[in-house]
């Protein structure tokens, strides 16, 4: 009998072997030989899920809510998104057919981009962003086109220099305000502008709102919401920030009826429909969470400004970040890029922080440091980071001198 | 329980320092004068005020002695009393809560009048506080003890073990 060959002519797609990996992964290494970190690393709440919320899920599986639901997701859930949405912002999704409940925000922005792009058909997105949002773009066949966003606008996207960026191919624009990495939130005027600019030149707006809770000085903006701009915005959000639920991979997606059946097709091939122990516990996070979400963003709001305040204090220059749980320190004044500060700091202090450029190259030069951890954490990590900071000033002597 | 009436219009502001410190008292001032966005001074202000008013009774760590291995025995004590003209209840819970083994001391509504939670070295100790020093005063009728076999949480504090999850240390 022949032998069957070894499996060394096996190749991965071209389109995933170009893709490149994300620049967070390779800290888990250096980390994982490491004891006493502390971690600004992290993109998730440190809260557990409220205990409510994690009981009632514990209920529904001995009631044995363990199957299928339908495609959509379970109506009641899909109800109380819509009431949630018209109740927050005032904007009307139809539960039947214009809601649809997907394995995190995560899976409904695949869904769209899929949906939505032909082969060679472009993408905006502004710079810094989410990680996902150009490799996702890339692997439904599109081509994302990175409009870079500055500290000195307080890292707002300018519609103008969205519009300049406009082509033939352009299909859609995909946003995420309150941002991760940077903090940024956006005006209303310049939303405005984006969905003007959307209409006339008939592209969809994306926009991932997973953060829309977590803001501090300004009521969130939410896009659909606005004048004229329901027909062209896909909607994301999700459980996981609100209501500390990550793990759960749980969120919603919605949009006009006719795109909604687009992404249905995918989702009913794929994923086929979030997992319904995940499904009853936002149906609980919804109906009783108000409490625990009003106590989770003061309790933010408190560490925010004791992050800000501790970074600029030590010479790195932080812009207020208005929404999510990320301060976006400039790091340029150390001489060192992002990946050089972020490797250093984790090996010499034991402090993990996520390098700028994982989120574009227009976050060179910064690193994302998350607030969801304790107030006592924090105030460690701030000291150690003086530390490090000094021991580079006393290593330069030349450069340390005149201050 | 004529005392413990409200004592000054404490505000929002000082609510919210309240809250910080209730979590953890050891919170220094000028961290959450930065939380907060105020001047130092004004917090101190605060915090001075709460104290003087008795808002903060005091600030204290919470101890778990069992992991301490220092033997601690706790008792629920359910006692029954005669009300007392002019006083009614608060002069025998007076005499009940001045003894430093009660460790708290409540009227309650339902089958028995005064919860007494008792402390003491060991069984002994509290079978014989309860004895030779609660049983016998005047205008107490009955008691009924119950031994505490385990702490699972008090004021608040989860004491049988934390939550063990960990997160990831960088995630996106």
């Amino acid at each position: 009998m022949a032998v069957r060959a070894p499996p060394t002519g096996v190749r991965l797609s071209r389109r995933v072997a170009d893709l490149p990996p994300s620049g967070i992964r390779r800290f888990f290494d250096l980390l994982a030989n490491m004891e006493d970190v502390i971690s600004l690393g992290v993109g998730e709440p440190d809260f557990a899920t409220p205990w409510h919320i994690r009981e009632a899920a514990i209920h529904s599986l001995e009631r044995g809510y363990t199957m299928y639901t339908s495609n959509l997701g379970l109506p009641e859930l899909r109800r109380a998104i819509a009431d949630h949405l018209r109740r927050l912002y005032g904007v009307e999704y139809d539960p039947d057919d214009e809601v649809l409940v997907t394995v995190g925000v995560s899976e409904g922005l695949d869904l769209a981009l899929r949906a939505l792009l032909d082969p060679g058909d472009e993408v905006l997105i502004p710079e810094p962003s989410y990680v996902s949002y150009g490799p996702c773009t890339t692997l439904a066949g599109g081509e994302p086109v990175y409009v870079p966003t500055r500290a000195e606008d307080g890292f707002e996207l300018d519609p103008e220099s969205l519009a300049r960026r406009i082509t033939r191919r352009t299909r859609a624009v995909l946003i995420g305000y309150p941002n991760n990495p940077t903090g940024a939130v956006m005006p209303r005027e310049k939303l405005e502008a984006i969905v003007d600019l959307a209409r006339r030149h008939g592209l969809v707006v994306i926009s991932d709102e997973i953060y829309d809770r977590l803001v501090y000085v300004a009521p969130h903006v939410c896009v659909p919401a606005l004048p004229g701009a329901r027909d062209v915005t896909v909607l994301l959000g999700g459980f996981s920030k609100s209501y500390a639920m990550t793990g759960w991979r749980i969120g919603y997606l919605c949009a006009p009826r006719d795109l909604v059946a687009g992404m249905v097709k995918i989702h009913q091939y794929g994923a086929l429909c979030a997992p319904i122990m995940s499904q009853k516990a936002a149906i609980e996070a919804i109906r009783s969470g108000e409490c625990d979400v009003r106590e989770m963003v003061a309790e933010y709001d408190g560490r925010r400004r004791l992050l800000v305040h501790g970074l600029n204090e030590l010479g790195l220059e932080t812009f207020e970040p208005r929404g999510a749980f990320y301060a976006f320190p400039s790091i340029r004044s150390t001489g060192l890029t992002s990946e050089q500060f972020a490797e250093r700091l984790l090996r010499e202090q034991h402090v993990a922080v996520v390098p700028g450029n994982a989120f574009g190259s227009s976050g060179e030069g910064y690193v994302r440091c998350c607030y969801a951890t304790g107030t006592a954490g924090i105030a460690e990590a701030i000291e150690r980071m003086k530390r490090f900071l000094v021991g580079r000033l006393e290593a330069q002597p030349g450069s340390g001198g005149d201050g | 329980m004529s005392e413990a009436e409200p004592t000054a219009p404490f505000d929002e502001t000082t609510r919210r320092i309240l809250r910080i410190l209730e979590r953890d008292g050891r919170t220094e001032p000028e961290q959450i004068a930065i939380m907060l966005g105020l001047p130092v001074e004004e917090v101190t202000r605060r915090i001075g005020e709460a104290e003087m008013a008795g808002v903060i009774v005091r600030h204290k760590a919470v101890v778990n002695w069992e992991l301490v291995g220092e033997p601690v025995v706790l008792a629920l004590i359910e006692v029954k009393v005669t009300p007392q003209r002019e006083t009614g209840f608060d002069a025998i819970a007076e005499r009940i809560y001045r003894f430093p083994e009660a460790r708290t001391v409540y009227l309650v509504s339902g089958t028995y009048d005064l919860a007494v939670q008792v402390v003491g070295r060991t069984m002994r100790d509290v079978a014989t506080f309860v004895a030779q020093k609660l049983a016998p005063l005047d205008g107490v009728q009955s008691t009924v003890t119950h031994f505490l076999l385990r702490r699972y949480k008090e004021d608040g504090d989860i004491l049988v073990g934390h939550e063990t999850a960990e997160r990831l240390a960088v995630s996106p």
